[in-house]
């Protein structure tokens, strides 16, 4: 018997062998990729273990990690969360670092980026608990505050940037939701709380300040007005035709004033008034008369088709290439299939205040590690130069004009000079349009520039224009930053 | 099957003893290591543990010494070294799981100190394991009972959709372990008297001699009986350790390399059959081809919590007390050999792996030395059952074969699986103190005869 015993003790080797195979097999070769499965809870876990640096606001955290007894040993708090929601973005144990600040700065936050290897080499070796950057946003409380209040239940956007630096002063979303409703830990709430979100017709996770695009309406006429003086055809006191109704060129339709009337006497109007009685007219002229491509171009320098991020990725905005006469003189005038974000307005309105000058945005002003030594300190960066001095200066006077004694006059703060420019945008047949402002002030010495939208007219509906609705926001941001 | 032996045996005690010095020293270091990890101190109940740890593996290696003197000296070192570790793992998971008031490693203890004393009864009472030859059918008639016992009505219990568990208020048991034990006993007894019968008559087809028609009887009745496990008690594995076993001690008595055909075409036909029929076979084998599918997930996602365990312990290990996995189901019993990979990493499974096959090895080396064909049989049995055991539990878990529900020799939480264990271990250390022990100095005219019972073979 003991032949068969000895073939048996072989047999043992071999169904041994496919054992120590099979564990090499997945604790060796597919170790990583198994690990990298979504449904990995362990992998989550891992980073939940590590506290996670916070995110402040004029040195207060507005997002942070607070210990639990539970088996994710941190959870992340927000605090004010609707109000910043759309900059922090969630930090969910189920759905991953989500929108925003936790997601554009995930590797500082979570303490996995290069910049602090050397420091996890040292906590590893003292055996210290790993713990992320914390990120400091240039976010003005007040402003951001003024700018929530302003636009309350309606739905829109406002975003206030410093135009000598391109810092974000304030950046609205409404409606918004509130993040701690997904940074939880009990699955099923996060969960149906995710889907609610998601199912919301008003989209209330999308940051509309750069990630919806719009028409901008009359508020673009900025930069058509810039593209006419940069072109050296054109001043400030330019007389361009202003009738009460233009013949758009090669077709049947025509191109009417909200006020149906003439800009000026004999169908004329000089470039300032036009600006500040917002004439349709003129301005589709002057972009028949300066022709799609000057118009491109003007906009580009303003920021237009750029793939930015502040860190979070902006939506570039648009003006269509190849437009026909027709479809020119509509974008001149905001119209047609020209679209942005709300930031890219505000730049335009900082690239004026700024001597021409477009500040590349961002919203982190500091990265601190651990032990708050300094890792990443903001630098203000131009992105382009959108005009020279002097046509900014004519458009700043423009500007003046319009919330002096035109469309803008809502904007008015006592004692500042505030430039800006309305927008009522169509975008839809029978829809209410979009309401717009974009301004800054002080106008001689700018230290603010803001651009509002309120879609479909917000609580005014049919009756909603720029000047009506949008203004009185702007000018709540204004003045809580110049404050 | 006599050895001449030519050199003069040593009973190797001390080395036992030295082994079990080092088996429960690195299972108090285990101990301290997962206190220290998960409380940041030494776990207060360590000395009584270290105490009662070593109080009872001493009482069996002082039963060795005063009743077995030449036994395997490596099986009760690794027996001791895989139920301490077993332990702190199951002790480990009740910190993990919140399990007040020792939870189940104080009831694995428990079944511990039961285990041994069976062991300790075992080798006091069984003085020459031939002895057991007389019971070879009342073996048969318990074992099959105990096997059949999970399906009476009232007394059976389902867990986890397999009904191989039997209730008595709170206490559970799953017969089958004890079963197995029974069967092997019957089979060695029942090859041992049949085996010329079984070995010699027959015709050669293709170089390969079968059996006669009715020599073929025994194997169907084994198969048979193993299909009825797997369709009324839906328990995968232990049909599979049931034929498997016979098979094996099947060949052993009769030598003959075509009752491993037959069987393994019959196991072959048996689980196509079962697949065939049978949805909850169905699920296990799509869970086992396919574990990260949508559909597999929908059925079951223990596997695939098992395989990230491994996975996130890698090579080395998170350390004992540092992973998670309680995070899988089962973690202390069908899953502990993933707990542990997960913890000590791929090192460590290799280590308890190879704990294992040097005990069934002993156990196989055991088979070899012993002078009687019955404890030959006996003790390649017992040793090949628990390799066949960790084969469907550990191939289960690494995708080797489907996953089937059984739990690892004296490491897994479960009292009738390590009750069960301590008694192998007992009968393997008996047959192995008889094939140790130095031969007695026999008279001419015992030369060559074995103690076992004359039998009748009737040939025809």
């Amino acid at each position: 018997m003991n032949a068969p015993i000895r073939r048996l003790s072989v047999l043992v080797l071999v169904l041994f062998g496919s054992l120590l195979l099979s564990s090499t097999y997945i604790q060796f070769v597919q170790a990583s990729s198994l690990r990298e499965k979504p449904n990995n809870r362990r992998t989550l876990l891992e980073n939940y273990s590590r506290q996670r640096g916070p995110i402040l606001i004029t040195g207060k955290p507005v997002a942070r990690s607070v210990a639990t007894d539970d088996e994710l040993k941190y959870v992340r708090q927000y605090s004010n969360g609707e109000l910043y929601s759309h900059l922090t973005g969630y930090y969910s144990f189920v759905y991953g670092a989500g929108a925003g600040i936790e997601r554009s700065e995930n590797d500082l936050l979570s303490g996995q980026a290069d910049q602090l290897f050397y420091r996890r080499v040292v906590d590893v070796l003292t055996g210290r608990e790993q713990q992320g950057a914390s990120v400091e946003l240039t976010v003005d409380p007040a402003a951001q505050k003024a700018a929530a209040d302003g636009l309350g239940e309606q739905r829109g956007a406002v975003v206030a940037l410093d135009p000598r630096t391109g810092a974000i002063l304030a950046m609205a979303s409404n409606p918004t939701y509130d993040p701690n409703e997904l940074a939880g830990h009990d699955l099923t709430t996060v969960q149906a709380n995710y889907k609610r979100l998601l199912a919301d017709d008003d989209d209330p996770l999308i940051n509309r300040s750069i990630q919806a695009l719009y028409p901008p309406g009359s508020t673009f006429k900025v930069v058509t007005a810039a593209a006419a003086l940069s072109s050296g055809r054109y001043t400030e006191n330019s007389v361009v035709p202003g009738p009460a109704v233009l013949d758009l060129p090669q077709t049947t339709a025509n191109l009417r004033n909200d006020f149906a009337g003439s800009c000026g006497p004999n169908d004329k109007v000089d470039l300032t008034r036009a600006l500040q009685i917002s004439c349709n007219t003129a301005f589709a002229s002057l972009g028949l008369a300066l022709g799609d491509d000057a118009i491109r171009a003007q906009a580009e320098k303003f920021g237009f088709g750029d793939r930015i991020g502040v860190p979070m990725p902006v939506a570039p905005s648009i003006v269509p290439a190849d437009m026909n006469k027709p479809q020119t003189a509509q974008a001149a005038i905001g119209q047609y299939d020209v679209r942005v974000t709300p930031l890219q307005m505000a730049m335009v309105a900082a690239g004026v205040a700024n001597d021409g000058v477009v500040m590349a945005p961002y919203s982190v002003k500091t990265v601190r590690g651990p032990d708050l030594d300094v890792l990443d300190q903001a630098k203000p960066q131009e992105l382009s130069r959108a005009v020279d001095s002097s046509v900014a200066d004519q458009l700043t006077r423009m500007m003046e004009k319009v919330v002096e004694s035109g469309t803008g006059t809502r904007a008015q703060i006592p004692g500042i000079k505030v430039a800006g420019k309305t927008g009522t945008a169509q975008h839809a047949k029978g829809e209410p349009p979009h309401a717009w402002f974009i301004c800054f002030a002080p106008a001689d010495d700018p230290k603010v520039a803001v651009a509002v939208v309120v879609e479909d007219g917000g609580k005014a509906g049919n009756e909603a224009f720029g000047g009506r609705i949008a203004a009185p926001i702007a000018k709540s941001v204004m003045e809580a930053v110049l404050r | 099957m006599a050895t001449i032996t030519t050199v003069v045996p040593r009973t190797r005690r001390g080395v036992e003893l030295v082994l079990l010095v080092f088996a429960v020293g690195i299972v108090l270091v285990a101990y301290a290591n997962v206190g220290l990890a998960v409380d940041g101190e030494l776990p207060p109940s360590m000395v009584s543990y270290g105490v009662g740890l070593i109080v009872l593996v001493g009482a069996v290696h002082l039963m060795l010494r005063w009743k077995a003197s030449y036994a395997d000296p490596v099986m009760l070192p690794i027996a001791t070294l895989l139920n301490g570790l077993g332990l702190v793992m199951i002790h480990r998971l009740d910190l993990a799981e919140d399990r007040s008031g020792g939870g189940m490693a104080a009831r694995q203890l428990i079944w511990m100190t039961i285990g041994v004393a069976i062991c300790l009864a075992i080798l006091y009472v069984i003085r020459d394991h031939r002895m057991l030859q007389r019971y070879t059918f009342t073996a048969m008639l318990v074992g099959l009972g105990l096997l059949l016992l999970p399906l009476v009505p009232g007394l059976g219990k389902n867990i986890n959709g397999s009904r191989i568990w039997i209730g008595v208020g709170s206490l559970s048991f799953q017969p089958g372990e004890l079963a197995k034990i029974l069967l092997a006993i019957f089979f060695a007894g029942y090859l041992v008297q049949t085996r010329d019968s079984l070995a010699l008559v027959g015709r050669k087809v293709l170089g390969i001699s079968f059996p006669r028609a009715r020599d073929l009887g025994p194997i169907i009745v084994a198969w048979l009986a193993s299909l009825a496990v797997l369709i009324f008690e839906r328990d995968l594995g232990s049909s599979l350790l049931f034929f498997g076993l016979f098979v094996a001690m099947l060949y052993v008595a009769t030598e003959r390399k075509s009752w491993i055909f037959i069987g393994f075409v019959l196991f072959v036909a048996g689980s196509y059959l079962a697949y065939l029929m049978f949805g909850h076979v169905q699920r296990r084998v799509l869970l086992w081809l396919h574990p990260f599918s949508q559909k597999a997930l929908e059925v079951s996602d223990q596997l695939v919590r098992g395989l990230f365990g491994m996975a996130d312990g890698g090579l080395l290990g998170t350390g004992l007390g540092r992973g998670h996995p309680d995070l899988t189901y089962y973690a202390e019993s069908d899953f502990i050999v993933p707990s542990f990979g997960e913890e000590i990493g791929l090192v460590g499974v290799f280590a308890l792996l190879l704990l294992y096959l040097i005990f069934v090895e002993r156990g196989l080396r055991t088979a070899l030395g012993v002078r009687d064909g019955y404890g030959k049989l006996l003790a390649s049995g017992l040793a090949f059952t628990v390799a066949l055991q960790c084969f469907v539990v550990v191939g289960g878990v690494t995708r080797v074969i489907p996953l089937t529900g059984l739990t690892m020799p004296f490491l897994s939480a479960g009292g009738s699986s390590l009750v069960a264990n301590w008694a192998i271990l007992g009968l393997l250390l008996r047959i192995s103190d008889q094939a140790r022990r130095p031969a007695p100095a026999i008279e001419p005219t015992n030369l060559g005869l074995d103690d076992a019972p004359t039998e009748v073979v009737k040939l025809r």
